[in-house]
């Protein structure tokens, strides 16, 4: 416990202080202890090293993302607080927005990943993904992140968005640095920030609507422009948020798949037995593995939750990833299921601020799955795998394997 | 405790409890029931929660919002004039015995 002054431990039902730092090199490398702590010390958790309240039980976590009113994004979903701090890039008017002004951005990126588009794409997805396993049975050895959970959505996404094809590597550590400023101010924040201005020079600049291709989801957005949902200069701050969001987590979504199936073989022969079962494979992947593991919100007024009284202004970290996991949700939530039903999990968020991009990871996610299994026997890992530490997301550097054809 | 009917594309059926308060989708899931894949969980995002409303029953279902409206247009399955989502089908006493009829696909 820390001195007095925090607030946590001023109120009558003291909520239970702990010493864990989510944000830490040791608790990335296997927060699934911490993570049951977390849960087992109760419904709501004040953590003294960042000064936050934390909950890590699916309950609590659904609540606080479906209250909106009360748990507000616009003062900033990582640990920043907007209303004290000037954000390091301008905020996003979609992730970093509340009603009534998040409703109408949301409409429009809603619309432009519509699952009528997304019946658009489909077949070009499928086939880029085809293509992909065409190269990878010319390998037979690869490194399934690169080689895979990197080169499939870097074949077809940039594309689909109607970016040039210069400066596309840009891509993935752009990412990389959004989601580390999410966390606290640790190495990993404050070197992303300090290196990222090459990459939001170039986020920046192919946001313009004349550095998208016509027909692309960029494209369409400025469109949006046109038809008035959108002022001209929104436009591109709303492209920003699909070069932010809209890659680095499906790469991290089809890592987690092909992980998943290469470490547990008897999932890998069902989803061969049966490739229709690809798309709720890649889900299960998103729960188990939840490749974004956290986000916060900030409180509006006082508020009880679960028996914690928690002020005003404060920052309240979800823990996803331990939600997804959480014994009071999911039977033998530690197995990777590829037929459970995983209607419910909190891997792509929920409510109103829940994943915009979700129908083209699944799409994604289930034709590329799709692929592997018809033509694919056999995926062995050969090497140590290596993790990629981010403040947010959890994903592999590198994951060595090899595959046998069908 | 309310009840509601889902038949499925082979013409088989089941009956399922719901509680008042909860949207069809949910205790369709609940029940296990195949044939509601709801994979955005209720959230009105992904169109795998469709349902063909039995005509005698349209009318007397909660409107249709513009999110629903639009994302109809996308089920996999085609959309008829008694199309809804489920997950927005909120559950009311009135609203026992009703009756819909599952789509061939959700993806």
């Amino acid at each position: 416990m820390t001195a007095s002054g925090t607030p946590a431990a001023t109120g009558p039902a003291s909520v239970p202080h702990l010493d864990v730092d989510p944000f830490d090199m040791n608790f990335f490398a296997d927060p699934y202890p911490t993570h049951q702590r977390l849960r087992e010390a109760g419904p709501v958790v004040y953590l003294d090293k960042w000064n936050v309240y934390g909950v890590a039980r699916y309950a609590e976590v659904h609540a606080v993302l479906n209250d909106p009113a009360t748990f507000c994004s616009s003062r900033g979903v990582g640990l920043s607080d907007f209303k004290k701090e000037t954000p390091w890039r301008p905020p996003s008017l979609i992730l970093e927005a509340d009603p009534p002004a998040h409703t109408r951005t949301r409409a429009v990126l809603s619309k432009v990943l519509s699952p009528t588009v997304m019946k658009q794409v489909r077949d070009r997805f499928a086939a880029a993904a085809e293509e992909r396993v065409d190269a990878l049975l010319d390998k037979r050895s690869f490194d399934a992140i690169t080689d895979l959970a990197e080169a499939y959505p870097l074949s077809i996404f940039p594309d689909a968005l109607g970016l040039k094809a210069e400066g596309r590597e840009h891509l993935i550590p752009y990412a990389s640095v959004v989601f580390n400023a999410f966390g606290p101010p640790n190495e990993l924040r404050q070197q992303a920030i300090a290196r990222s201005a090459p990459h939001q020079a170039y986020v920046a600049e192919q946001c313009q609507r004349d550095n998208l291709a016509p027909g692309g989801f960029g494209a369409c957005i400025h469109a949006q422009a046109d038809e008035g949902a959108i002022t001209a200069t929104e436009a591109p701050l709303l492209v920003r948020s699909l070069l932010s969001a809209g890659l680095d987590t499906t790469v991290n979504g089809i890592g987690a798949a092909v992980y998943c199936l290469a470490r547990f073989p008897e999932q890998w022969q069902r989803l061969r037995d049966d490739p229709t079962l690809a798309r709720n494979a890649f889900e299960e992947a998103v729960r188990f593995e939840s490749p974004v593991q956290t986000f916060f919100r900030t409180t509006t007024r006082e508020v009880e939750l679960s028996g914690a009284t928690i002020g005003e202004g404060e920052k309240v970290l979800m823990f996803l990833a331990a939600a997804n996991r959480d014994p009071r949700r999911w039977d033998q939530p530690d197995s990777y299921d590829i037929t459970r039903r995983t209607s419910g999990h909190v891997g792509f968020g929920s409510g109103i601020h829940m994943c915009v991009g979700q129908l083209v990871a699944r799409l994604e996610g289930e034709v590329m799955l799709t692929a592997l299994a018809r033509r694919i026997a056999k995926i062995e890992i050969t090497g140590e795998p290596k993790r990629r530490f981010n403040n947010t997301l959890r994903g592999l550097d590198s994951l060595p394997v090899t595959i046998t054809p069908a | 405790m309310p009840a509601i009917t889902f038949i499925h594309p082979d013409g088989k059926s089941d009956c399922v409890e719901t509680s008042v308060g909860e949207s069809a989708m949910q205790a369709a899931t609940r029940h296990g029931l195949d044939g509601i894949l709801a994979e955005c969980g209720g959230n009105a995002m992904c169109a795998t929660c469709h349902v063909y409303v039995d005509e005698s029953w349209l009318a007397r279902l909660p409107a249709m919002a513009d999110d629903e409206d639009a994302l109809l247009d996308g089920t996999a399955s085609e959309r008829r004039p008694t199309s809804r989502l489920s997950c927005q089908i909120k559950i009311t006493p009135e609203l026992d015995g009703l009756v819909v009829k599952l789509p061939e696909r959700q993806v």
